[in-house]
């Protein structure tokens, strides 16, 4: 489980994430989602030690986040798009990462199901995109760590890559472990989702079941009540700067939004 | 092994094969080659040869560098995200930009030297020229490194870069004789050696230079750091300088480097 509480993280005079609190439950697929600009990436690289909150904790099954690392065992990561050097081989990239990390067990699933051993030799620069895409994908998938991070991650995969790595984030699922997972594809995430956070200006909007942002806006699908959240902040925004007091044109957002630790 | 040696040896598989760093060892390697094939003696190659180290080298090193760890830096965050500690991390990365910089530099000029051993280059010699130019890749790749840290906007940093070369490769000494013939008045020799000091590049031909016994291409500097200091004395004092020239934007390169957000 990785708990987030009152994270504030500001660039200058940018304040990219105000008082964000929030728990990824375990055996849980939490999407985050948000406009962009609102902060996802920013959230995501405090939670891997990447950028350092101003003000909040962070705790990864109940151990907190140092600037030693070690918690991040407990983490595996697959960025947005895959940049290892081109002059190494794929074994090279596949090696380094596993003796980082020396003495996890290692899964290999996912390099089996995406043939590893047959491009272990290749030059990543001789790659195309979507293998390169694989080869991250493996990277991140190569352990067991109790939450895996995942940007984009059916970017730039054929739909029967992305099918398998779908398959194996409900497999991580089953197993217990967590999921942070972002992606603009609202029907992707439907299928895998089990939680939601939203993300907008910073402030974490939402939190909760899927199910309960389906019935919260009415919407009838994830794609339908994410455009309509963003649609009501925006109205709520223009409807804020119009008026003295503050319109409270979303009353249905809670002020502390569920599923907070 | 640990993560400085695994993050090296990376970088050493990754730049030995990379296309820039081969056509620069071969470069060096046609260059002093032809020179020897050419005629020159041992003792003019390596003064031709300590020329092209001074202007071009400091230059691979920077700009390639800077390049380099603009080009790395999604591979430094999926590292990052590994659980190692960004110390090791740092020290890993820097010798796999540093390492294959030097190596390259002394494959491509020392390989012409053993092959022509015979041609009058005393070992001295070849050694300070060799040993100036892997001083100057470690520093100015640290100095790279740092300016890559300093700002993410790449075109700003490849200018700062270009900035530092011409600064310390053309300028400076420039400055140096118009401040001498400026205050030629008054005593300058302490100042003037302490501004020697301040330039790596100045630093690096003196260091061959006083093994070479050629005080008139020293320059103005380089004769008085001689005359002040005498061959033995001045060569352990540049060589002390150079690498402090290594250490310390180093050192502020890992500074920036433990405390950045990424």
């Amino acid at each position: 489980m990785i708990t987030l509480d009152t994270i504030r993280k500001r660039f200058g005079a940018l304040d990219v994430l105000q008082d964000v609190s929030l728990a990824v439950r375990t055996g849980a697929v939490t999407a985050l989602v948000g406009p962009n600009g609102s902060g996802k990436t920013t959230l995501i690289k405090i939670v891997l030690g990447l950028t350092r909150a101003d003000h909040g904790t962070l705790h990864v099954d109940g151990q907190p986040a140092d600037d030693a690392g070690a918690y991040r065992r407990a983490i595996g990561y697959m960025p947005q798009a895959a940049h290892f050097p081109a002059n190494l081989r794929v074994g090279d990239v596949l090696d380094l990462v596993t003796q980082l990390r020396p003495g996890e067990a290692v899964d290999d699933e996912l390099a089996r199901a995406y043939d590893m051993d047959g491009i272990r030799d290749k030059f990543v620069g001789t790659l195309s995109g979507g293998t390169r895409q694989k080869v991250n994908a493996v990277v991140a998938f190569m352990f067991r760590p109790s939450l895996l991070i995942l940007d984009e991650p059916t970017a730039g995969l054929d739909p029967l890559s992305a099918n398998v790595l779908k398959e194996k984030i409900r497999a991580v699922r089953r197993e217990g472990r967590s999921v942070l997972i972002t992606s603009h594809i609202m029907t992707e995430l439907e299928t895998l989702a089990d939680d939601v956070a939203f993300l907008c200006d910073g402030r974490l909007r939402f939190a909760g079941p899927v199910a309960e942002l389906l019935s919260h806006t009415g919407g009838r699908s994830l794609e339908d009540a994410i455009a309509g959240l963003m649609r009501s902040d925006r109205a709520g925004r223009r409807a804020a700067v119009g008026t003295a007091e503050p319109v409270p044109v979303l009353p249905w957002l809670s002020p502390e939004p569920t599923g907070v630790a | 092994m640990n993560v400085v040696s695994l993050v090296l040896q990376a970088g050493l598989r990754d730049l030995s094969r990379n296309r820039w760093i081969v056509a620069y060892t071969l470069s060096f390697l046609g260059i002093a080659e032809g020179l020897f094939w050419f005629g020159g003696t041992g003792p003019q190659v390596l003064l031709s040869l300590l020329n092209l180290v001074l202007l071009v080298l400091p230059l691979v090193a920077l700009v390639f560098g800077t390049i380099h760890v603009y080009a790395s830096r999604e591979f430094v965050e999926l590292l990052l995200a590994q659980p190692v500690p960004r110390r090791e991390l740092f020290a890993g990365l820097y010798l796999g930009l540093a390492l294959p910089l030097a190596g390259a530099f002394l494959v491509g000029a020392g390989i012409p030297f053993i092959v022509h051993a015979r041609d009058g280059a005393t070992l001295g010699g070849v050694a300070a020229l060799l040993g100036a130019g892997v001083g100057l890749s470690l520093a100015f790749a640290a100095v790279a490194t740092w300016i890559a840290l300093f700002t993410d906007d790449r075109l700003k940093g490849v200018g700062l870069a270009l900035g530092a070369w011409l600064a310390s490769a053309v300028i400076y000494d420039g400055l140096v004789l118009g401040a001498a013939a400026a205050f030629g008045n008054y005593p300058l020799e302490r100042p003037l050696l302490g501004l020697m000091l301040a330039n790596p590049v100045d630093v690096a031909r003196v260091l061959v230079l006083t093994q070479l016994d050629v005080s008139a291409l020293m320059g103005y500097t380089g004769a008085l750091f001689e005359r002040t200091f005498g061959t033995a004395l001045g060569t352990g004092i540049a060589a002390a300088a150079l690498v402090t020239w290594c250490v310390i934007p180093l050192g502020l390169a890992g500074r920036r480097f433990l405390r950045r957000d990424f």
